[in-house]
């Protein structure tokens, strides 16, 4: 395989393992307000993703570097031209990160009132960004032959990116829920379960619009099986959240959104940012690549840091694998 | 004022501020595991207080340096496109490495340090603060190396069809001289900001709150703190001397505009104040120390220290028409600024050392204000160090190969780069005070009292016994 095809495939696991793993804790975050009835069941469900939100968001850094050095066209491209949805995700992830450790760190109902509304607004906001910026990237942007981006705002804006937004933060919601369930017990646990399936037949409605409206507009055979694959995942973590086996309900959605992800970056290969004016423009896996020399070095470095970085990562999830309800959360 | 000059204030702002929280996260990692460590060895419970105590001012700061650095990551490609897809071959590797090497590393094990007390065995509880320092250490050198191939690029070669740099020899830009004595020197200077914060809140302590039971944990934080200060102090200034040679080797023009120094001078004197003419072209006024300039950028008393008109001149024949002189005001200053405010923490280190020596309890107002003014001092060091680094590079982006003003994005329009400029300085301005209040409030409440801490019991399953830690 080439090196650029292994990058391509590279940056397309960063971005589906920060998906499937933020996807939950934006979740969590944006039904604070829902499950969370006063004050001890909100720490509760923060308590579910204390110890793992940080690392779930170097997925997201480590994704965006692995870009730079991989594919620096598509880096400066990207950013430069989705500049202020970037921008509100950027103020988004910094009231929400800086809102899980501050929350806390004083009594009066106030302080906590606000920071409730930062990790709200901090989850909602990237939940859909992220699914308005990559059905953009799927669909294509202008791009002149300098690979320029000179859409504006607006272009951003069309109603398959909407339906994108409105996917990703459905498909999040519940898989935030079925998270929810799967780590707490008791009240919470069980509103949680019972949340999750009717967030979970919306998310499907729009999951399967989105996908079929995606492969109409550009296809492969592997995006199509993938598509499949991602509908029938939901469906299966569906019907175990019906039945409250979490387990498996977790693994449904996590497969789901994995598979969604997938489908989209197999539907753009082996371009990364088509243009709709001119098709120098677009951006493929091969023009925008760095030298096989740097692609070579970083590849050695993926190939022996990514085990170490899973294992440990994992070990975390194992070392906190027990549910927490009221009765875990210190009276101060 | 073009979107350039904004997005230059925006890297600018946005820096020094995530500036300000690193050097905190890079030394205190460190003080908090050898905190931990020590209680592990001896089992006296004073180090486990501290432990706890400098714990939670670190993850105070350690959050805003986190999400501070999101910003970092992507605004290459937001403000800075061209500059990115010029160097990205080659400066997107360190980014990457860093993130996959060091801020997971940071990131998961912090996570398994604060939740972790009465989930992890003790020494694996232990290794999780070792492993979260070091990838807070590993971090700076990673970016660091990236940093220095601005400053001197190497291992490299500009391709003449795309008019971009390739790597060709990623060892050499890993081990790039300036990266060597970049990354001791910034280490260096964030062991003073920590080793400054914790003699501080000891000191406040031990003068405020005479007589408490914890009296003996603050007098040991107050020394431990004020000799890690001195370590670091001596450290900075041989690094720092170090960098001032091989400055003058690679970015002549640096060292001229630190020191003000218009013509070429064989032997050079160091200038303890100099006042140029307003155009910045010749000197008007000057108090100077013989020789020391020429031993500082040369290691030779007599040495050549090159003057900012014949650099400019060089430049102007080398790259063409331009000026290459960066601020003179703003280098010559931000260069004193930096040695004076970090040398004087230092110094009160020693004024803290001295007043509890034999046993001796320190009550001065006056010791108790310098102590209080230490934290500050450190950081103003670094940061005006930093301004100096790359204010001084000015009016190269990379230095030889790339100005600034050709580094910019153009598909952002100067309202994009207003907006987001206004918005990061907002929010920035408003955590931080924040952020200061908290610091103020935990630093003021003292050690913890860990007295009724249950030691982890794996035996049975305690389904309702509290978390030792919760958000
Ligand atoms: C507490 C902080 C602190 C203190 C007391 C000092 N420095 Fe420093 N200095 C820094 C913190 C710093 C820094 C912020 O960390 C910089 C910015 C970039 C870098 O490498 O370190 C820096 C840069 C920097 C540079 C620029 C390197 C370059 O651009 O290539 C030089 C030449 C020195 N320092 C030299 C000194 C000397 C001779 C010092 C004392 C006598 C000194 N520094 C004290
Ligand atoms: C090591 C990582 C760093 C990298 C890769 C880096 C990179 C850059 C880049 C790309 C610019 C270009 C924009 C410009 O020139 O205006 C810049 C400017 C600047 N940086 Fe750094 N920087 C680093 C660290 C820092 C730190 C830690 C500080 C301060 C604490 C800092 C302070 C500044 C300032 C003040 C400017 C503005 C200079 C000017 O525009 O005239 N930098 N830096
Ligand atoms: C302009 C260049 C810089 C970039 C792109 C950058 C990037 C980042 C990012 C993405 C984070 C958050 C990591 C997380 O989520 O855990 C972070 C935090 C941090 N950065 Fe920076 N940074 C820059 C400058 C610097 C410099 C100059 C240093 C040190 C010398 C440094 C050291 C750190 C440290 C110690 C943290 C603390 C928290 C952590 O490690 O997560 N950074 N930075």
């Amino acid at each position: 395989m080439e090196l650029t095809t292994i990058w391509f495939l590279l940056v397309a696991v960063l971005f589906t393992g920060y998906f499937i793993l933020e996807g939950f804790d934006f979740g969590v975050g944006m039904l604070l307000p829902v499950l969370g009835r006063d004050d001890r069941e909100r720490r509760v469900l923060i308590n579910t993703i204390g110890p793992v939100w940080d690392g779930n968001e170097v997925w997201l850094i480590t994704a965006g570097g692995a870009m730079f050095a991989a594919f620096p066209e598509w880096y400066a491209t990207l950013f430069s031209g989705f500049y202020l949805p970037l921008l509100l995700i950027l103020l988004a992830l910094i009231a929400r990160g800086v809102a899980f450790e501050y929350r806390h760190k004083r009594p009066e109902a106030s302080w906590k009132r606000r920071w409730d509304a930062a990790i709200v607004v901090g989850s909602l906001l990237p939940a859909i960004l992220w699914g308005v910026a990559f059905a953009n990237i799927l669909r294509g942007v202008p791009l002149d032959a300098d690979h320029e981006y000179v859409g504006g705002l607006l272009n951003l804006l069309n109603p398959y990116a909407l339906l994108g937004g409105a996917t990703t933060l459905a498909l999040f919601l519940t898989h935030g829920a079925v998270f929810i369930a799967l780590k707490t017990t008791g009240d919470i646990r069980e509103r949680a379960g019972a949340l999750a399936v009717r967030l979970g037949v919306g998310a499907a409605v729009l999951a399967v619009g989105f996908l079929t409206w995606t492969l109409s507009i550009r296809s492969s055979a592997a995006a199509v099986v993938l598509a499949v694959g991602a509908a029938l995942a939901l469906l299966g973590g569906l019907a175990a959240a019906r039945v409250r086996r979490e387990g498996w309900a977790f693994t449904g959605t996590a497969v789901a959104i994995g598979l969604a992800v997938a489908t989209l970056f197999a539907a753009l290969f082996p371009n990364v940012l088509p243009s709709t004016l001119d098709a120098a423009g677009t951006l493929t896996a091969t023009n925008a690549a760095s030298t096989p020399y740097t692609l070579k070095i970083m590849t050695w470095v993926a190939v022996i840091f990514t085990p170490v970085v899973l294992a440990y990562q994992g070990w975390t999830y194992w070392v906190f694998r027990k549910r927490i309800g009221v009765a875990n959360i210190p009276q101060h | 004022m073009d979107a350039l000059d904004v997005a230059r204030w925006q890297f600018g702002v946005t820096t020094v501020y995530h500036f300000l929280f690193v050097p905190l996260t890079i030394g205190l990692s460190v003080l908090v595991a050898i905190l931990q460590t020590m209680w592990h060895r001896t089992g006296n419970e004073r180090y486990l207080k501290l432990t706890k105590f400098y714990g939670k001012l670190f993850l105070i700061n350690f959050a805003m340096g986190v999400v501070t650095g999101i910003v970092q990551e992507f605004q290459f490609g937001m403000n800075w496109s061209d500059y990115s897809r010029f160097v990205g071959d080659v400066f997107g590797a360190p980014l990457a490495i860093e993130a996959l090497v060091a801020f997971f590393l940071e990131s998961t094990f912090i996570g398994l340090w604060i939740f972790g007390w009465d989930r992890l065995p003790k020494r694996a509880h232990l290794a999780s603060i070792w492993a979260a320092a070091i990838g807070t250490n590993l971090s700076a050198y990673f970016i660091l190396a990236a940093n220095s191939f601005m400053q001197n690029p190497v291992g490299y070669r500009i391709n003449a069809d795309t008019g971009r740099a390739e790597l060709t020899d990623f060892p050499a830009v890993l081990t790039n001289k300036v990266a060597l004595i970049t990354f001791p020197h910034t280490l260096a200077g964030s062991f003073l900001v920590a080793g400054s914060l914790v003699t501080a809140v000891g000191l406040w302590h031990v003068i405020r709150n005479r007589g408490s039971a914890d009296t003996g944990a603050y007098r040991f934080a107050t020394k431990f703190g004020s000799w890690v200060v001195l370590v670091a102090s001596a450290a900075v200034l041989f690094t720092g001397d170090i960098q001032g040679k091989i400055m003058t080797d690679v970015q002549p023009m640096k060292m001229a505009a630190a020191e003000g120094l218009y013509t070429t001078e064989s032997p050079a004197s160091f200038s303890v104040l100099t006042v140029g003419s307003l155009d910045g072209s010749r000197e008007v006024f000057a108090i100077k120390i013989p020789y020391l300039l020429s031993y500082l950028g040369t290691g030779d008393p007599n040495g050549t220290v090159h003057g900012i008109n014949d650099l400019q001149a060089q430049y102007a024949t080398q790259y063409g028409a331009g000026s290459y002189t960066p601020i003179i005001p703003v280098t010559y200053w931000s260069f004193r600024f930096m040695i004076a405010f970090g040398m004087a923490a230092g110094a009160i280190a020693l004024l803290v050392l001295w007043s509890q020596r034999k046993g001796r309890t320190p009550s001065s107002k006056w010791l108790l204000r310098a102590g209080l003014a230490m934290p500050v001092l450190p950081l103003l060091a670094n940061s005006f160090g930093w301004i100096f680094t790359e204010m001084g590079r000015q009016p190269w982006i990379v230095f030889g190969e790339m100005l600034t003003r050709n580094g910019v994005s153009r598909s952002v329009s100067l309202a994009e780069v207003l907006t987001s400029f206004a918005a990061f300085t907002l929010i920035y301005a408003t955590l931080a005070v924040i952020e200061v209040k908290l610091l103020l409030r935990y630093a003021k409440a003292g050690v913890p009292d860990v007295s009724e801490e249950h030691p982890i019991d794996d035996t049975h399953d305690d389904a309702e016994r509290p978390l030792a830690f919760a958000y």
